[in-house]
């Protein structure tokens, strides 16, 4: 499917269009179109690599693309100034492959660290409005205990209470299966679900684990040689006659992304005395 | 030939966009820092992990150079018979010169390192990432606190360590060598200008605090988020603070001193 008739596209929370970014000089993203609608949970997935990671960056403004537009709620995030910028984060929520909790503050603090932040509620509304993210997660129980103490799954579902903590727009996961185990990956597959439904935010999940991402997405773009190849909805994407999808979507260990690593011929190279 | 020249080029263009950068840094945390009036807290917590923890090696490496002070300038001044003007050479030394410049030396091995260590993590562990995405800006809640209790403890942590120093003169000479206490101290009172000598001495841990806790900060905040790439950056901050307070301490030595 062409990125721009892609679902939504009039309606957009986010609209990039013709962007390239490189870095180190590799060029990781070279005319990348994408829609990502509002509501419901858009997949970003493709092989390591690929910029997905970098895409949020440059979604959330950390990065300034070379060339091309990222428009966030109609604002072209890497045209606007620090404070500008700031009030539009605000609105954003994103959660770490890590986690990213301070790990000088406990669990309570982390998530109160926003609202501390940005907010000058009242301590009895804070700890109230506090402990209710925290019971969104699971983690009402866990307030008092400090970053080390937790578990990665546990980490992660701190992190998210915290990403909730302001109601933002949208959340943006980067990576959230990647390193657990299958309780904790179905708990935060439930939990990227529920709260997309019930706070009706927008959320972008990056991932190449192609179960979860398919399970819970509405839309799915798979990138890879900086460009969107397919998107569409996870059934549609099944379906796809690409043999570069299928293979990333089955896991194949050949196909259109080689086994081998690109090297001189075979026989000339493991056996030299051979040819001579 | 060539390629040498390239290579030269390239490492000296590299040193020049570093050096920029690390200024930017600088004026951005500079301009934190007045806000920090707001959180007082954020500053008095670093100046507990940077200052008070430091407190230990300071003392103990204050009282054996006082007393090595102690020791060989009895050694020296009794051959001309001097040996009641042992209070002003160890005072004079620690206060003009070994207070400064050792305290500022042991500063960066165990603040400085651990200034840099401490925000090369959270840079790796993407916490600083994250206070971003927050809409917090790290240099203002992470960076600004570290410089500002960096900058206010060493001066702190020299006058403790000349005091120190002072203290371990007077067991080795008076205790232990048996030079006369009235002499100790009154000719240490006598020949130790407030201005000239202390107040320097003091302007030296000052700029010394300033550039140590620069390094340090922006050491951590640069550096490559990665388990090497912040052990690097640990290994700069002790090296390059260390050669940035001989050179500074040559420079002011002389522009105090040396009658030019």
């Amino acid at each position: 499917m062409d990125a721009d008739q892609s679902p939504g596209a009039d309606d957009a929370l986010i609209t990039i269009r013709d962007l390239h970014f490189a870095r180190g000089g590799i060029r990781i993203f070279e005319g990348l179109d994408l829609d990502i609608p509002r509501g419901g949970v858009t997949g970003l997935m493709g092989p390591s690599g690929t910029g997905k990671t970098t895409l949020l960056n440059l979604i959330g403004g950390r990065l300034k693309p070379d060339r091309g537009t990222v428009r966030v709620d109609g604002e072209v995030v890497h045209e606007l100034g620090r404070r500008d910028l700031y009030a539009l984060r605000k609105r954003m929520g994103m959660l770490f492959q890590s986690g990213a909790l301070l790990t000088d503050l406990s669990v309570f603090e982390n998530v109160a660290y926003p609202l501390r932040e940005h907010t000058r509620l009242p301590e009895p509304v804070l700890r109230e409005l506090v402990l209710i993210k925290l019971e969104a997660v699971g983690l009402r129980g866990a307030r008092d205990l400090m970053p080390g103490e937790l578990s990665g799954g546990m980490a992660r579902r701190v992190a998210l209470a915290r990403a909730i903590a302001l109601d933002p727009m949208m959340i943006m996961y980067d990576e959230p299966f990647t390193g657990l185990d299958p309780i904790t990956k179905s708990t935060i597959v439930k939990l990227i679900q529920d709260l997309n439904t019930t706070l009706g935010i927008s959320s972008i999940v990056v991932s190449h684990d192609v179960v979860e991402t398919m399970e819970i997405a509405d839309t799915v773009y798979v990138v890879a040689d900086g460009r969107v190849i397919e998107s569409g909805t996870p059934h549609e994407l099944w379906n796809s006659r690409s043999e570069w999808v299928c293979q990333f979507l089955r896991g194949l260990p050949d196909g259109p992304v080689p086994f081998h690593y690109p090297a001189p011929d075979d026989y000339a190279d493991l056996w030299p005395e051979a040819t001579k | 030939m060539t390629g040498l020249f390239q290579a030269l080029g390239r490492w000296a263009l590299g040193k020049f966009e570093r050096l920029g950068r690390s200024n930017l840094f600088l004026l951005r945390t500079l301009a934190s820092v007045p806000g920090l009036a707001l959180r007082p807290g954020l500053v008095v917590r670093e100046l507990f992990s940077v200052g008070v923890l430091s407190l230990v090696i300071i003392v103990v490496s204050g009282l054996f150079v006082g007393m090595v002070l102690g020791l060989q300038g009895y050694v020296t001044l009794v051959r001309f018979g001097a040996a009641e003007s042992l209070g002003v050479a160890v005072a004079l030394t620690l206060v003009r010169e070994l207070g400064p410049v050792v305290s500022a030396l042991l500063f960066a091995g165990r603040a400085g390192s651990a200034l840099t260590a401490e925000i090369g993590l959270m840079k790796a562990t993407e916490q600083l990432a994250g206070l971003e995405m927050m809409a917090v800006d790290p240099v203002k809640r992470v960076v600004a606190p570290r410089f500002l209790a960096g900058f206010i403890s060493l001066p702190m942590l020299t006058a403790i360590f000349s005091a120190v120093g002072v203290g371990g003169g007077y067991f080795v000479g008076v205790g232990l060598l048996g030079v006369d206490s009235g002499a100790y101290w009154s000719q240490m009172q006598a020949q130790v200008d407030f201005y000239e000598d202390v107040m320097n001495g003091v302007i030296k841990s000052l700029v010394f605090g300033f550039v140590v806790s620069w390094i340090a900060v922006f050491e951590g905040y640069d550096a490559t988020p990665t388990s090497e790439g912040v052990g690097r950056a640990t290994t700069r901050t002790v090296v390059n603070s260390a050669l940035a307070v001989l050179a500074l301490d040559f420079i002011l030595t002389a522009l105090m001193f040396g009658n030019f």
